[in-house]
């Protein structure tokens, strides 16, 4: 984990994040689309924001860049107030509905992006961001004649080209194919190397989970759950084939964490802070109450499943 | 500095779009055939007897205007439906999603916007009026008392139009800005018209809603005085008051009170579209 990361934990506002917002909120007529979402990128930190369609990842995405106004709440990009356009001088966005004008070439869209930009970025630089999503061969073609993956690739290349120091990908990899989610990753791992900020909005959970330091789940427009992968996948699982079990056995594994049954098989979810006795005393303390332990097996769980498993539990708990 | 990227990026869109090239032809057509009428003119056997070059100069700088009037539809169309996707068009289809997550403010972005389509608009209409002009006048001979003025009240009709196409574009789709925009032009023009009716038949109230019309969209006011700039001075006295209603003659030329409220309407039209842009949602 960043250091960054552990100063958020510790302070709760870091000096001058990447991100942080505060209490986001936003209705469309009836319909809540976010409610009251915090959380923070720091400096060099790439964060995954996962959820399931319409959990207002990209509305969210929409209010930290000025493109939604939020109903309530706070965004600071960079240290600045996202009201202060100057905000976004340093960063790069690639639309989850990405679309570039048809009548330009590549080359010309960039050189647009950088005078919007303010960046004096000489014409050679701007090449090298055409040859790392690989277009650098389409340069003086229309926009207009490009495969959605093409359009999809230039758009990364306008994100990158400006020099950001956050770059906020929605969707990057949605039209393209497993090579370039491939490339997608790899450019995101060397982003985080030269210490940009990435916020990553994927469906792609497997993605997520190679690339990102922290993940935040939205889901129905609210914080679902936030934190490190570690202390989302830290948290173990232990399968069990009991008989014999009995109200005070039950109640022995219900001390142990969370619990669930099915047939003969009970589940205890395990803190992240686990230091490794809690299986064993509870094994020997259900033996020592006459259970009889047929199966004992370590679950690790995944993100999908991890992920599965808040949104499960939040439409229940309602 | 955003606001002249924005119109140069403006500009070449609409240099690029074959819609402008047919736009060219068309008018290069229009200024053939008008040539082609207007000498025609010169000789022509009328119940009357054959017009002489005087008569053939008064009936052309009656024709000028009609066929002024045709550029400034062919402006007022062009625009309109160039305006219409500028805002409402790009939003719709995501176009505007990585130009305003710049560190752009949205008011210079629609600046720009409104001054690529300005220097477009004004840039043809000029264009192509000053080239109607000259063929009138190596044709038959005719040169308008106040060319410059006329031209730039065209120009200024024009941007009116823009002005008014941007707005709507702000808060409806791209397709529905166009046809209201055009349509808006098109009614002013008729109340302009039946104003002119109603004056030249003593009837106040009838008058009044070309007066009326005229205030809330200055498009038909600007023409007027286009229209005024362009024809021969002789052409009223001749046609007489009680023609007034003529649709391609203009009795006064424009006051100056006017020419302000019509500069402060663009004002006012443009702060709102400004208001409505910021606010909206993208």
């Amino acid at each position: 984990m960043t250091s960054a990361t552990a100063v958020d934990e510790r302070v709760g506002v870091p000096p001058s994040p990447a991100v942080w917002c505060s209490g986001l909120r936003k209705r469309y007529g009836k319909q809540t689309a976010v409610d009251d979402v915090s959380f923070a990128v720091a400096r060099g930190e790439v964060l995954g924001l996962l959820g399931p369609n319409g959990a207002g990842k990209t509305s969210v995405i929409k209010m930290l860049l000025g493109l939604v106004r939020p109903d309530a709440g706070e965004v600071l990009l960079l240290g600045r107030r996202s009201s202060d356009p100057r905000s976004r001088s340093a960063v790069g966005y690639l639309p989850e509905l990405f679309r570039y004008q048809p009548w330009l070439t590549p080359t010309e869209l960039l050189g647009v992006h950088v005078r919007l930009a303010g960046v004096d970025v000489p014409a050679a630089e701007r090449r090298e961001s055409l040859a790392l999503v690989g277009l650098v061969d389409r340069a003086d073609d229309r926009v207009g004649g490009f495969s959605k993956g093409m359009q999809q690739r230039l758009g990364l290349a306008v994100a990158l080209v400006a020099r950001p120091e956050l770059v906020v990908l929605d969707e990057p990899t949605s039209a393209l194919d497993p090579i370039g989610r491939v490339d997608v990753r790899d450019l995101v791992l060397s982003l985080k190397s030269r210490g940009v900020a990435v916020l990553l909005n994927s469906h792609l959970i497997g993605e997520v989970e190679r690339v990102c330091d922290r993940v935040v789940i939205l889901d129905q427009g609210r914080v679902a759950a936030a934190g490190t992968l570690a202390e989302l996948l830290g948290q173990r699982e232990v399968r069990l084939r009991l008989a014999g079990v009995e109200a005070r056995a039950e109640a022995l594994l219900r001390a142990a964490g969370p619990l669930a049954r099915s047939g003969d098989w009970f589940t205890v979810a395990l803190a992240a802070d686990d230091d490794g006795v809690t299986v064993p005393d509870l094994v020997r303390d259900l033996v020592g109450l006459g259970v009889r332990v047929h199966a004992v097996e370590p679950v690790r769980i995944s993100l999908e499943e991890r992920l599965l498993g808040i949104l499960r539990h939040a439409e229940v708990a309602p | 500095m955003i606001a002249l990227t924005v119109a140069g990026l403006t500009l070449r869109e609409a240099m690029r779009r074959r819609v402008v090239w047919a736009l060219l032809i068309l008018t290069v057509v229009l200024l053939a055939l008008s040539a082609w009428g207007f000498s025609k003119l010169i000789g022509l056997d009328t119940d009357l007897g054959t017009l002489t070059s005087g008569e053939a100069r008064l009936v052309a700088s009656l024709l000028i205007n009609l066929i002024m009037f045709g550029f400034s539809l062919i402006a007022a169309i062009g625009t309109a439906f160039l305006a219409g996707p500028q805002l409402a068009g790009e939003v719709e289809s995501g176009q505007a999603l990585a130009v305003l997550a710049r560190p752009v403010r949205r008011s210079s972005v629609l600046l720009g916007k409104w001054l690529g389509l300005v220097a477009f608009g004004c840039g043809y209409v000029v264009l192509a009026g000053l080239a109607q002009l000259l063929v009138v006048r190596a044709v038959v001979g005719y040169w308008p008392p106040a060319p410059a003025s006329g031209l730039a009240l065209l120009a200024a009709e024009t941007v009116v139009l823009l002005t008014l196409a941007l707005l709507l574009s702000s808060v409806v789709s791209t397709m529905a800005s166009g046809i209201i925009a055009v349509g808006l032009f098109g009614a002013t023009w008729v109340a302009g018209v039946v104003g002119g009716v109603g004056g030249a038949l003593g009837n106040a109230g009838v008058e009044r809603v070309g007066t009326v019309s005229r205030i809330l969209l200055p498009t038909d006011g600007l023409w007027h005085g286009a229209m005024n700039a362009f024809q021969d001075p002789i052409a009223l006295v001749q046609m007489g008051q009680s023609e007034g209603g003529f649709p391609f003659l203009s009795e006064a030329p424009l006051s100056t009170a006017y020419l302000v409220w019509a500069a402060v309407w663009i004002a006012v039209v443009w702060g709102l579209t400004a208001l409505s842009f910021q606010r909206r949602d993208v």
